[in-house]
């Protein structure tokens, strides 16, 4: 009888726990296809004043195809993180509402529309994060492809500069197109396999670069032959700076290889070292770069009226400040405000088109909804049972943090504004595809952290 | 390194990191709490803020009534702004109207009433946020203006063209009837939904040289009243006590200022009457310059200064549009205040403040708070607003008003404002011919007077700045028909 009564015990552990977590899930879940249902409704009433069916019923496909990643999470990751979906769920829904606001606004419709590329992008999207999760069922083999993943990286980079398929938008090079059908930003996917690399390089060579050297100025720097990754990464992120002139792709890559190299080592001089660098490639950027000067200067003195005015200058920026200012702290309400005032409204500039009509309220909503998805990658990082999957789980996170960052940060003029898509609310293909490839293995890493995750 | 030590491992440059990633996102909290909550209200008003404009015009402004026609109005459009404003009757109601323009503020009633045509006063407050509540479109209140619009039609159509303006008043009432300027301007070219295209109109209006955008009637350069004045002195007179209509003056054909080498005549260039002395009745009737020159030196400076602020020059009128105050200078010397007797030196007067001392003068007296607000409507048809008249002051006695009426009635029947006279209708005038210190420039051409029929009364003034100096009886010629034509319309209506 004791022995029995140990065995289904032991069962109803298993089996108990697991299933708690994905209950948690579907539950968080259907409040996220409420909050992203109930944002495409208010977005009608306030913009159409009638409610119209096709937008809702093509989000209502995109809600089954979350539960089928809940479905699919249920047979192939039972204990991965609860709280990522819905999170994320609410952020594309929310993202999806705006830039469909935006279109009806621009009275755009059909395949013109932002909002209905978006959708089908998601969809895509969704379905190859099901695909990863489910094809991907050891994470740790990634490791084993480190250097293919560096390949990988480096060809994404640099196929914007091969001549026929590259495009420059906004002066930035940083998309590849086949005639005028497809547009993608290889950079969005590149992130992942730099992360990739990283992880599992830094993993192998965490040792070597944790030996000190010399020490000056009361921090122990390491050896000068151990610098030649920093600088190549460095040198990696200086060439996309000026042949692809794209500031924040830069930033982001080399934040990103710094906290993972700082996570690695625990040595604060990798940092130093870093910003240094960072610091020296930066005022050099700013006298020899005619368009990073100009972010400067639209960036510090955004309210001259020559800035204004400028071709490149602040007017972007400034209608942007205007909009938040205008959505106070409750905001217009949603389909109530002027967002399509601003240029690129629905991509860079989400935030303040969300911020005018959610107001402060929702910005601080949305925020705190990145501060949530970042803080459980982290914590998958610092839970995880091995280097690389720590490596791994910090390096997503913080791409996503830093990345917000960046576009919050450049909007607000907290930063200079760089261009980067906000992530999962921006309109974008490439965005939304690398940044679920980003959750599904978010949620891959933290099945691994067996019984430590949320309850 | 053991298994435990590998899982230890790194656990605190993560926290590192994780307090890193909460710094940059408090930075963000901090910078958009900065735009949308500390700076919004500065963001909101800079010029540039095209958000600000849409708001304005999303709203439905409210309608602007006279006698029942709307003189400005709001209807639908398809554009970005909602509602395209309309002036049905653009330039004669442009003096009162102003105009409503996307990046150049607002003039006129659309100015001033800015707050309840947007439904923004704080007599809306419930109204707006019950609206807010249903999810009813907000929408402005109405203003009906006291305006009588026979007698606008009449004061802009006995103008003709020429340069002035003309002001009508009831006296017992302080209602505005009629107040017109010219050259007008169309205040549709204003409501156009281009900023480019309104900044343009607004530049050429402002360079031309005939000045289409003051309002003369009660904020032009101010003009010399010349002859006019004369009934502020000799209401002056009266009012000391020391005076009436008979008491006498010299009758010289000139007058040497006193402390001064200048000469004065009178506008016949001869004796004012043939006496030896003239009587005060005399020389208000035939507007004699040398009589009120002497008057007002017997009365002084302090007298006039005291009696003109009692008129109310040099007052701040809100009637709701702003009114230039008029002036008189208290610190004239001996011979300038000579001068301001009939008029002259520094006196500056609008029409409106001649309009006031002539229905104070017929009101037995009482001088009332000119003003053009009938009612304000809410979009339901509430009353939110019916101002009451109200009493600006008692510049003269009763028995000052009553002789005065005398005297201007007897000006019209038997002076120099012969052409003001109605059939059948009570009229008392005063003209006027003012020099405006330029030479060779045209003189300004001044009537005022009042017509009472039955219960009904109307004081006016009008001015005329004719093209060129045309010499002889021109005010009697050119303004005192513009004032019967308004006299008539509002007696008549």
């Amino acid at each position: 009888m004791v022995q029995l009564r140990e065995v289904t015990e032991a069962i109803r552990v298993r089996i108990r726990n697991p299933a708690k977590l994905r209950n948690l899930e579907l539950f968080l879940l259907v409040i996220a296809w409420v909050l992203a249902g109930g944002a495409m409704v208010l977005v009608q009433l306030g913009a159409l004043e009638r409610v119209d069916m096709l937008p809702l019923q093509l989000a209502g496909g995109l809600g089954i195809l979350t539960l089928a990643l809940h479905i699919a999470l249920r047979f192939v990751a039972r204990e991965a993180d609860a709280i990522i979906l819905p999170v994320v769920t609410v952020l594309n829904g929310l993202g999806i509402a705006m830039i469909y606001r935006i279109d009806l606004a621009e009275g755009a419709s059909g395949w013109a529309a932002a909002s209905t590329r978006q959708m089908v992008w998601t969809g895509i999207a969704l379905v190859v994060a099901i695909l990863a999760i489910v094809l991907v069922r050891n994470h740790r083999v990634l490791a084993r492809y480190r250097f293919l993943a560096m390949a990988v990286a480096i060809v994404l980079l640099v196929l914007p500069l091969v001549p026929g398929i590259g495009r420059t938008i906004n002066g930035a090079t940083v998309w590849i197109g086949v005639g005028d059908v497809l547009s993608l930003q290889p950079g969005e996917l590149a992130k992942i396999a730099l992360a990739i690399f990283f992880a599992g390089y830094l993993m192998t060579a965490r040792d070597s670069l944790s030996v000190v050297g010399r020490k000056v100025l009361g921090i122990r720097f390491p050896r000068v032959r151990d610098l030649g990754p920093i600088l190549i990464v460095w040198a990696m992120c200086m060439l996309v700076l000026i042949f692809q002139r794209d500031l924040g792709t830069s930033v982001l890559y080399f934040g990103l290889f710094l906290v993972m190299i700082y996570v690695a080592t625990g040595r604060r001089s990798w940092m130093v070292i870093g910003v240094g660098l960072v610091a020296l490639g930066g005022v050099a950027a700013y006298f020899t770069l005619g368009y990073v000067q100009r972010r400067i200067d639209a960036w510090v003195n955004a309210f001259d009226q020559s800035v204004y005015e400028a071709q490149g200058g602040s007017f972007q920026i400034v209608q942007g400040v205007f909009g938040m200012a205008q959505g106070g702290l409750l905001g217009t309400g949603l389909g109530l405000g002027r967002p399509d005032i601003t240029p690129y409204a629905n991509s860079d500039y989400i935030i303040p088109s969300l911020g005018e009509e959610l107001g402060l309220a929702g910005v601080f909503a949305i925020l705190a909804l990145y501060l949530v998805l970042v803080s459980r990658g982290v914590r998958i990082g610092f839970q995880g049972p091995d280097d690389f999957t720590k490596l791994l789980g910090v390096g997503l996170a913080f791409a996503i943090g830093l990345q917000v960052f960046i576009v919050v940060g450049g909007v607000t003029r907290l930063i200079p504004l760089t261009g980067l898509t906000t992530p999962f609310l921006a309109a974008g293909g490439s965005s939304l595809l690398a940044n679920w490839l980003i959750v599904a293995l978010l949620l891959r890493l933290s099945d691994s952290v067996r019984g430590r995750g949320i309850a | 390194m053991s298994d435990k030590d590998r899982e230890q491992s790194m656990r605190r440059p993560i926290r590192r990191v994780s307090a890193l990633l909460l710094v940059m996102f408090i930075g963000l909290f901090g910078s958009s709490t900065m735009i949308q909550a500390v700076q919004a209200d500065v963001l909101q008003a800079d010029a540039r803020n095209t958000r600000t404009l849409f708001d304005s015009f999303a709203v439905e402004r409210g309608a602007i009534v006279v006698d029942g026609i709307p003189v400005a109005q709001s209807t639908p459009t398809d554009d970005e702004y909602a509602w395209q404003r309309e002036y049905p009757l653009g330039p004669l109601y442009a003096s009162v109207t102003g105009y409503n323009t996307l990046g150049q503020g607002n003039t006129g009633i659309e100015g001033a009433m800015n707050d309840e045509l947007t439904g923004a006063a704080n007599s809306q407050f419930f109204d707006q946020i019950l609206a807010t509540i249903t999810g009813q479109d907000p929408s402005g209140s109405s203003v009906e203006l006291t305006i009588d619009h026979a007698a606008q039609q009449a004061a802009a159509d006995a103008l003709a063209g020429r340069e002035g303006a003309v002001v009508a008043l009831d006296p017992d009432t302080g209602d505005v009837l009629a107040m017109y300027s010219s050259p007008t301007f169309d205040p549709n070219a204003f409501a156009l939904h281009s900023t480019a295209t309104v900044q343009e109109t607004y530049n050429q209006l402002l360079a031309d040289p005939s000045d289409p955008l003051h309002n003369r009637a009660i904020a032009g350069d101010l003009y010399y009243p010349g002859s006019v004045f004369k009934l502020v002195t000799a209401a002056t007179a009266l009012e000391s006590g020391r005076y009436t209509l008979q008491s006498e003056f010299p009758n010289p054909d000139v007058l040497q200022l006193t402390g001064s080498t200048a000469e004065v005549r009178n506008a016949s260039r001869t004796t004012c009457g043939p006496g030896e002395t003239v009587t005060l009745e005399t020389a208000l009737v035939l507007s004699c310059n040398i009589p009120f020159a002497q008057l007002a030196a017997e009365l002084g400076v302090d007298a006039m200064a005291q009696q003109t602020s009692e008129f109310g020059f040099g007052r701040d009128l809100s009637i709701p549009l702003q009114v230039t105050p008029s002036t008189y200078p208290a610190d004239a010397n001996a011979p300038n205040l000579m001068l301001t007797g009939f008029g002259q030196y520094d006196v500056r007067v609008t029409p409106l403040q001649i309009a006031m001392v002539t229905a104070a003068l017929y009101n037995d007296g009482t001088m009332m708070q000119p003003q053009m607000i009938d009612r304000v409507l809410a979009p339901d048809l509430d009353v939110l607003d019916d101002p009451e008249p109200t009493i600006l002051g008692n510049p003269v006695s009763t028995q000052t008003s009553a002789a005065m009426r005398g005297a201007m009635q007897l000006a019209v029947t038997d002076g120099l404002a012969t052409n003001a006279a109605v059939p059948g209708v009570t009229v008392g005038g005063k003209t006027g011919t003012a020099e405006t210190g330029e030479s060779g420039e045209p003189f300004n051409l001044w009537f005022t007077g009042y017509g009472e029929l039955d219960d009904r009364s109307v004081a006016v003034a009008v001015v005329v700045v004719p093209d060129e100096n045309i010499v002889g009886d021109t005010s009697n010629v050119i303004a005192a028909p513009i004032g019967r034509a308004v006299i008539e319309a509002v007696l008549n209506s």
